[in-house]
């Protein structure tokens, strides 16, 4: 054989090598989502499971509290952390001076996407739950998670808004506009897609983040009472001041307790759960992203 | 055309009292650029008059562009990007600190090398500057949109379709929107930066036209173009530049059959660029 | 007549933007600060001396030794977090780098298309979700054939494994991306086969992206609490071998945290636990840092 012919071989190989990894890599994936949904569909599509209350020490325990507070957790969190994340974005690539005061900025923000979320958890413990007298509440780990979303967020807005090509932001200018004006009504409106599609990607990670919540939301879910509107009142879906467990956490909770009889049952119905919610998320943001960005260039 | 009435800018009242009158419109001294530390241009001095086309030509990365982006000081917004030299704007110097930049880029207009219409309708697309600079009531801008699309010869085009989206036109048809949005501002000063280089023979010839008219109407254009029939077209003066370095000004004309410069007849009788 | 003139507006944007910044870059520090400050305690405050902690090997924080001081030894958790965290970037390693070369070199359009999203998807799927297939998949497979109670620091890895190969996989891919065609090009151009282009060419030059990759790998690996947590088994001991319980830092910190007041001792060196975990965090971004400055300069 000579040098050639091995040097082909070889190259064949490798490539079959290389194919036969990533095969691996999808049977891998598609297995494990649909492990989690077949072992799971049968709790998770039944209404009494999704709206019941959950149980610790007898079977038939539902997550109607986690599937809500799950909910509510989301919502208050991408209301804190959207404008922040926004507004830092917006200032890395409108304002920031060349020199230290942006370059600790941004180290900072790396450094917060590489903490592990427990210590960002941990750290809301001591500030929000303890220092701030919040308790275990919703609040408390509504601004837990904003730390962990806030820089998964200032750099899908930061690529969205550079990726607007760079003659629009001229123009604005060239008019004798602010940079402000023409990031607000020129630069962001055009980033839109981009960013909506960003920031539902990743509502779908804090959505199924556990570790930062556990002890900020708390471990322990009081039952709803949807007719109650006293804020004060632990019982208020609303009150953002009572504990509040989530999806992810029940799966944690009932699993390292192991006290509850269906524990199988009912850790795979909750996965099940979480699993579709966050491939719910997945499918939204890239099919309304294409839309919006059909809609906007068809115009 | 007139300042703009509804905004006094500081540099306005030099105007209104006359202190023009040996002073050209527009003048340069010693503008130089660097970007981070590279000089890119050096010192080019200029001056420009009202009603007046002067075209910069030269090959390309000759700082023709770069000294275009200095006048409106938009050289400014490019990171470790500095302006030196002295810009002089109806007898003020502004290439200062203390300089509105917003007020001298709604008075000194410009139109970029690719058609850059906003996403936005046709209508919008002129309304929003005016609009962010305090014209709020609709009658206004809806003859402030008409003038301008007539100015920019592209009313006729579109009158029936403002509310469309400006990225469905042809892209002579965006460029000449593009015009219109400048002129907008009612600007003393249009730069253009190669405004035809994107663009066939049937839509460079419109914008030519434009270019013409604006300065019939007392505009001062001055246009970047490495296309010198371009220059001879449209240009009362034209001038050379080559490595970062302004060689020969001069009526177009006379700078093309009679060049100074051995540089220039080099580049004239296509030996370079 | 505007409300404000430009530079007014100017101002007031930049002053909005930048207390957005100046708030993380504050939530940052204060988090750094308060971790060491209460990371600390338990060498000033309680007297234990930092060397038995690193590198004592019992944790009964309860009990106090022979020599009358807590036993409150460190490094069964701190040699379990490594090791978990070696461990899985080994396995995932060679899937995530074949794939990522995979999708620049061989089969681009597949890689954006249908490789990429799914990538993405995976990152998606959450840590305790990984935690359940642990539970109910892997473990019971090592069981099955390695005998003992299937948890430990192989059953750690191998779900680790899994959830770090997006994020090592995708910064692969980029820095892959990233060579310049005009390299390959002198390579075909000198008659080389595509593979011999890739290890002789394509992958020394993107080696310090790689290394970017495996480490922020590292990273996100030696920080990842509940999945391993529910595997690993939660036995504070040496490791001995792949298939008998040990412990994390994390999964002490998951699991102890609740249970003892603020200000104990046991307290104070949990969050000395956490002060270890945060340390190596920024360690490992440093590192980071550094490999970027240096590919920096290599291509200047």
């Amino acid at each position: 054989m000579t040098s050639t012919q091995r040097a082909r071989l070889s190259d064949h190989v490798a490539t079959g090598i290389l194919t036969a990894i990533v095969a691996a890599i999808l049977v891998a994936l598609v297995a494990i989502i649909l492990y989690i949904l077949i072992s799971g569909a049968g709790k998770a599509f039944d209404i009494s499971f999704l709206t019941g209350r959950p149980q610790q020490f007898k079977e038939g325990g539902g997550i109607g509290p986690e599937l809500f507070n799950s909910f509510y957790l989301l919502v208050l969190t991408l209301l804190i952390s959207l404008p922040i994340s926004l507004g830092g974005a917006i200032f890395l690539t409108q304002y920031a001076p060349p020199g230290p005061v942006t370059s600790i900025a941004k180290t900072a923000i790396e450094t917060l996407s590489s903490l592990p979320s427990i210590v960002v958890g941990l750290f809301g413990m001591l500030t929000f739950v303890l220092s701030m007298g919040w308790g275990f509440s919703i609040i408390s780990g509504a601004l837990a998670l904003t730390m962990f979303n806030v820089p998964i967020l200032v750099r899908v807005i930061q690529q969205a808004l550079e990726a607007v090509p760079r003659d629009q932001r001229d123009a604005a200018l060239a008019l004798g506009l602010s940079r402000w004006e023409a990031t607000v009504h020129i630069l962001v409106p055009r980033a839109m897609p981009a960013i909506i599609t960003g920031v539902i990607l990743s509502a779908g990670r804090v959505f199924g983040e556990a570790a930062a919540l556990i002890y900020t939301a708390g471990q322990s879910a009081p039952v709803l009472d949807f007719t109650n509107f006293d804020l004060t009142s632990a019982s208020c879906p609303w009150n953002v001041f009572r504990p509040a467990e989530t999806l992810a956490v029940h799966i944690w909770k009932i699993n390292s307790e192991g006290v509850v009889p269906d524990l199988a049952a009912v850790s795979t119905g909750t996965a099940a759960v979480l699993m579709i919610c966050v491939l719910a998320f997945n499918i939204i943001a890239r099919l309304l992203g294409r839309a919006m960005e059909r809609k906007v260039t068809a115009e | 055309m007139t300042l703009d009435s509804r905004e006094v800018t500081p540099e306005a009242p030099a105007a209104a009292m006359g202190a023009t009158t040996a002073e050209p419109l527009l003048w340069t001294k010693d503008v130089t650029v660097d970007y981070s530390g590279k000089r890119a241009l050096k010192g080019t001095s200029l001056s420009f008059e009202a009603g007046t086309v002067t075209a910069l030509i030269g090959p390309s990365g000759c700082g023709k562009s770069t000294y275009l982006r200095s006048i409106n000081l938009m050289n400014r917004e490019i990171e470790g990007c500095v302006i030196g030299g002295e810009v002089h704007y109806h007898g003020i110097e502004v290439n200062n600190a203390e300089t509105d930049t917003y007020a001298l880029r709604k008075q000194i207009g410009m139109v970029f090398q690719q058609p850059n219409p906003f996403r936005k309708s046709i209508y919008e697309n002129v309304a929003f500057a005016p609009r962010c600079h305090g014209m709020t009531r609709r009658s206004e801008l809806d003859e402030l949109v008409r003038k301008s699309l007539s100015a920019a010869a592209i009313w006729d085009e579109v009158k029936d379709k403002l509310g469309k989206s400006a990225l469905a036109l042809s892209g002579g048809q965006q460029q000449r929107l593009c015009i219109a949005r400048t002129l907008a501002m009612e600007p003393d000063v249009v730069l253009m930066d190669e405004p035809c280089s994107a663009l066939d023979p049937i839509a460079t010839f419109a914008i030519e036209e434009t270019i013409r008219d604006m300065a019939e109407r007392g505009i001062c254009v001055v246009i970047v173009t490495h296309n010198m029939e371009q220059a001879g077209r449209v240009a009362d003066r034209t001038a050379f530049f080559l490595l970062g370095d302004m060689i020969e000004c001069g009526p177009t004309a006379e700078l093309f059959e009679r060049p100074k410069d051995k540089r220039l007849e080099d580049y004239l009788t296509g030996r370079f660029g | 007549m505007p409300a404000m003139s430009k530079r007014g507006i100017e101002r007031r944007g930049r002053l909005i933007t930048g207390s957005c910044i100046a708030l993380v870059v504050l939530l940052v520090v204060t988090l750094i600060f308060m971790v060491f400050s209460r990371g600390l305690d338990t060498f000033f405050k309680d007297g234990i001396s930092p060397w038995s902690f690193l590198f004592g090997t019992t944790w009964n924080p309860h009990q106090t030794g022979d020599d009358g001081a807590a036993l409150v030894g460190a490094l069964p958790m701190i040699a379990g977090s490594f090791a978990v965290t070696l461990l899985s970037c080994l396995i995932s390693l060679p899937f995530s780098l074949g794939s990522s070369i995979f999708v620049v070199e061989i089969a681009p359009g597949f890689g954006s298309r249908v490789f990429r999203p799914m990538i993405e998807l995976l990152t998606g799927i959450p840590s305790v979700v990984f935690g359940v297939v642990g539970l109910t998949v892997v473990v019971p497979w090592i069981r099955s054939w390695a005998g003992g109670t299937g948890y430990g620091v192989l059953a750690g890895s191998i779900v680790l494994a899994f959830m770090i190969l997006p994020t090592v996989t995708s910064l692969a891919t980029d820095a892959i991306a990233a060579v310049p065609d005009a390299y390959r090009d002198g390579s075909y151009g000198l008659g080389c086969t595509r593979w011999q282009t890739i290890v002789h060419v394509v992958l020394p030059s993107a080696l310090p992206g790689i290394l970017t990759a495996v480490i922020m790998g590292m990273t996100r690996a030696f920080g990842e609490a509940l999945a391993v947590q529910m595997v690993v088994g939660n036995a504070v001991q040496m490791p001995r071998g792949l298939f008998t319980p040990a412990a994390t830092l994390t999964s002490v910190l998951t699991m102890g945290m609740g249970n003892e007041a603020m200000g104990t001792m046991y307290n104070d060196v949990l969050w000395s636990l956490a002060l270890v975990l945060l340390f190596m965090s920024l360690v490992f971004i440093l590192i980071v840092h550094l490999i970027g400055k240096k590919g920096a300069a290599r291509h200047d």
